[in-house]
C-alpha cells in the first residue's frame, strides 16, 4: 500500500513574518563577519556601523508585528511571538544598540579585533531575541547558551590584559557550572512531567501540584538561574568580571545579559510552573524569596564600602537584581495563596523594572566610560570636582545615580513603585516581610549612590587641567538617549506602564 | 540460564542513580580541584550526567524529545569547551600556569 508516491509529508507552515526580527539579526551577523574579513584593517571600524544599522533594521519587523496585533504560535506553541516577547525583543535590541554606541570609540582606540567584537555582540543579542519567544525547555536552554557563550569571549576580549583574562575565566567557570545545574534540573523536570514544552509542563503541574522531585528539580534550575542573574549567594563572580572586562562589555553584561537571565526565569516559572492556576507556585517562591532578600541586603551592604565605581555599580546591580526578584516572590505567594490573577501584574512589574533598569544602568556606564577617557581610572576619587571640570557629565551622572536610588521624578522611582505595588497586592505576611526588607534596602542604597555625587560637587578637583572632556559623538548619543528615557519615564510613567500591561 | 548471567531486571532507576552519582562527582570535583583543565572535565561530567538522565527518562517514558535534547546539549558543550580552552590558552600565555588559585588579581 505504502509506496513512495502515496507518502505525503506535510510541510509545517512557516511564519516568516514572526521570525523576521531574528532573521534580520542573523543576516547582520553574517554581513559583519564577512565585512570584517574583506575590509582593510584601517577600515574595519565600519563593521560597527553595519551592526548598528542591522540592529535598527531589526526593529522594523518588530513594529510591523506589533501593528498586526495578534499573537503567533509557532511549532505547536514552542515558539511564541506575542506582545510580551516583542516588548523584550525591542528592549534587547535597543540595549545592544546603545552598547554598540558605547563601544565604537573604545574598541577603535584599543588595539583590538574590531569586527569580531560586534559579531559576538550580535550573536548574544540573537540568543536574547530567541529567549523572549522560547516556550520549550530545549529552546530555552539553547537560547541561554547562545546568550552566554559569546559573552565569555567578550569578557576576555583584551586578551593581553591579565585582569581581562581573569574576568573571563571566572565568568566562564561559573557560567558553565550554572548551565550544568540548570540542565540537570531540566532533565528531572522532564522525567516527572514527561514534556519539554512549557505549556504541557504547566498542564501537568496544575493537575498534580508539586511533588518532591519537582521541588528538587526547580531548586537546581533556580540555582542555575541565580548564577546567571548574579543573585546572592551566587554573585561572587560578578564584581570581578565587571571590573576586569572592557567597560562597554560590563555595561552589556549588567543589562542585556542579566535581563536575558530574568526573561528565562519568567518563562520557566510563569509559563511553566504558574499558569493556569498557580498551584505549582510553592515549588519556587520560597527559593526566590530568599534569593531576593539576600541579594538586596548583601549587594547594598558591600556596595557601601567600594572605592571603585565599576565595582560599586556591580554590587548595585546585584542589589537591583534582588529588587527585580521581589515581584517574582510576590507573584508566587499570590498564586500559592489562591489568587493567580494577581500574578500577571507582578510579572509586568518585573518587565517594567527591567526596561527602566536597562536605561539607567547603561547611562551610568556611558558616563563612566566618558570620564575614564580622560582620567584612565574608575576610582570614585577620580570623580572629585567633576562639577567644575565637566558640569554636563556631572549632571547626567547625578541623574542616573538618583534614578538608580529611586528618587522621585526619575524613572527609577516608578520601577520601585511597581515593585512595592506587587508586594501590597500579594498582601500576605511573607510578602509584607519581603516588602519591609526592600524598603530598608532602598534607604541604604541612597548612601552609596550619593557618594559619587558628593565627590563630584563638594570635593576639589585633583588636577589643575581644566580643558573640557571630549565626548565622541556615539557616546554622546548613548548618554542623550538614556538620559531622555530616564527623565521622560520619570515624569510620564504611563509610557512603560502601558508596555507592561500589554505584555501580560 | 540463571538470572545472574542474564540481568533483564535493570530498570531506569539504575541509570538515574548512576547519573546522580556522576553529577555529584563532577560537582564535588569542580569545588575541590584547582587545575582549570580538571575543572573543565568535571563540568563535562555534570553535563553528561544530565544527558544520561534525559536519555533514561526518554526510554522509560517512551518519548523522543528527551533523546533530541541530548544532541543540543552535545553541541552546546562542544562550543563551551572550545571557548573555555581558548581562554585557558590566553591565561597560560600570560602566567605559565593553569592553576585557579593563581588567578587572583581582582578581589574585594
Amino acid at each position: 500500500m505504502l509506496s513512495a508516491a502515496t507518502v505525503h509529508i506535510a510541510t509545517p507552515a512557516f511564519d516568516w513574518h514572526a521570525f523576521a526580527p531574528d532573521l534580520v539579526l542573523v543576516a547582520t551577523m553574517v554581513v559583519v563577519l564577512v565585512a570584517d574579513l574583506l575590509l582593510p584593517d584601517r577600515e574595519s571600524w565600519r563593521t560597527s556601523s553595519i551592526a548598528a544599522v542591522g540592529l535598527l533594521g531589526a526593529l522594523v519587523p518588530i513594529a510591523t508585528l506589533v501593528h498586526s496585533g495578534h499573537d503567533r504560535n509557532l511549532f505547536n506553541g514552542a515558539y511564541v511571538v506575542d506582545h510580551y516577547a516583542l516588548a523584550l525583543k525591542a528592549f534587547f535590541i535597543i540595549a545592544t544598540y546603545i552598547t554598540v554606541l558605547l563601544s565604537v570609540d573604545y574598541i577603535r582606540e584599543g588595539d583590538y579585533y574590531k569586527g569580531e567584537f560586534y559579531f559576538l555582540l550580535l550573536v548574544s543579542t540573537f540568543g536574547m531575541s530567541i529567549m523572549a519567544s522560547s516556550r520549550d525547555l530545549i529552546s530555552l536552554f539553547v537560547a541561554l547558551e547562545t546568550i552566554s557563550i559569546p559573552t565569555f569571549v567578550l569578557a576576555t576580549f583584551r586578551k593581553h590584559d591579565r585582569a581581562s583574562n581573569e574576568a573571563g575565566v571566572k565568568y566562564y567557570l561559573i557560567g558553565v557550572l550554572s548551565s550544568a545545574l540548570m540542565l540537570y534540573g531540566m532533565s528531572l523536570i522532564y522525567g516527572v512531567t514527561g514534556a519539554t514544552k512549557l505549556s504541557d509542563i504547566a498542564a501537568y503541574m496544575s493537575q498534580h501540584g508539586t511533588v518532591p522531585l519537582v521541588a528538587v528539580a526547580m531548586f537546581l534550575s533556580l540555582v542555575g538561574f541565580a548564577f546567571k542573574v548574579s543573585a546572592v549567594p551566587f554573585h561572587f563572580w560578578a564584581p570581578d568580571t565587571y571590573e576586569g572586562a572592557p567597560t562597554p562589555v560590563t555595561a552589556f553584561l549588567s543589562v542585556a545579559s542579566k535581563a536575558g537571565g530574568f526573561v528565562a526565569l519568567i518563562n520557566i516559572v510563569y509559563f511553566g510552573f504558574f499558569l493556569p492556576n498557580g498551584r505549582a507556585a510553592d515549588s519556587w517562591w520560597p527559593v526566590l524569596w530568599v534569593l531576593a532578600a539576600l541579594s538586596m541586603t548583601l549587594g547594598n551592604l558591600v556596595a557601601l564600602r567600594q572605592t571603585n565605581i565599576v565595582r560599586m555599580l556591580a554590587y548595585s546591580s546585584v542589589a537591583q537584581g534582588g529588587f527585580m526578584l521581589v515581584p517574582f516572590a510576590a507573584a508566587g505567594i499570590a498564586g500559592a495563596d489562591g489568587h493567580p490573577g494577581k500574578a500577571a501584574a507582578a510579572m509586568s512589574a518585573v518587565v517594567i523594572y527591567l526596561l527602566i533598569y536597562g536605561a539607567m544602568n547603561l547611562g551610568a556606564f556611558a558616563v563612566v566610560i566618558a570620564v575614564a577617557r580622560r582620567t584612565r581610572s574608575a576610582e570614585i576619587s577620580s570623580y572629585d570636582g567633576l562639577w567644575e571640570i565637566a558640569p554636563g557629565l556631572a549632571v547626567v551622572m547625578g541623574i542616573f545615580l538618583a534614578s538608580l536610588a529611586g528618587v522621585p521624578f526619575f524613572a527609577g522611582w516608578f520601577a520601585k513603585f511597581v515593585m512595592f505595588r506587587a508586594i501590597i497586592d500579594a498582601g500576605t505576611g511573607w510578602a509584607i516581610a519581603l516588602g519591609i526588607i526592600a524598603a530598608v534596602n532602598s534607604v541604604i542604597a541612597f548612601f552609596y549612590y550619593a557618594r559619587p555625587i558628593r565627590a563630584m560637587i563638594f570635593h576639589a578637583p585633583t588636577t589643575e587641567d581644566r580643558t573640557p572632556i571630549v565626548i565622541p559623538q556615539p557616546l554622546f548619543a548613548a548618554i542623550a538617549l538614556t538620559v531622555s528615557v530616564v527623565v521622560v519615564v520619570g515624569i510620564y510613567p504611563q509610557v512603560f506602564a502601558r508596555v507592561g500591561e500589554l505584555a501580560f | 540460564m540463571s538470572a545472574l548471567a542474564y540481568p533483564d531486571h535493570i530498570t531506569a532507576t539504575y541509570y538515574l542513580v548512576l547519573a546522580a552519582i556522576l553529577f555529584t562527582i563532577g560537582a564535588v570535583g569542580l569545588l575541590v580541584r584547582k587545575n582549570t583543565l580538571v575543572m573543565f572535565m568535571c563540568i563535562e561530567l555534570m553535563l553528561n550526567a544530565a544527558n544520561l538522565t534525559f536519555v533514561s527518562f526518554a526510554n522509560a517514558l517512551n518519548d523522543i524529545s528527551g533523546q533530541v535534547i541530548v544532541f543540543f546539549t552535545l553541541v552546546v558543550a562542544a562550543a563551551e569547551v572550545a571557548v573555555g580552552l581558548a581562554i585557558i590558552v590566553a591565561i597560560f600565555r600570560r602566567r605559565q600556569s593553569v592553576n585557579a588559585d593563581d588567578v587572583d588579581l581582582l578581589k574585594g
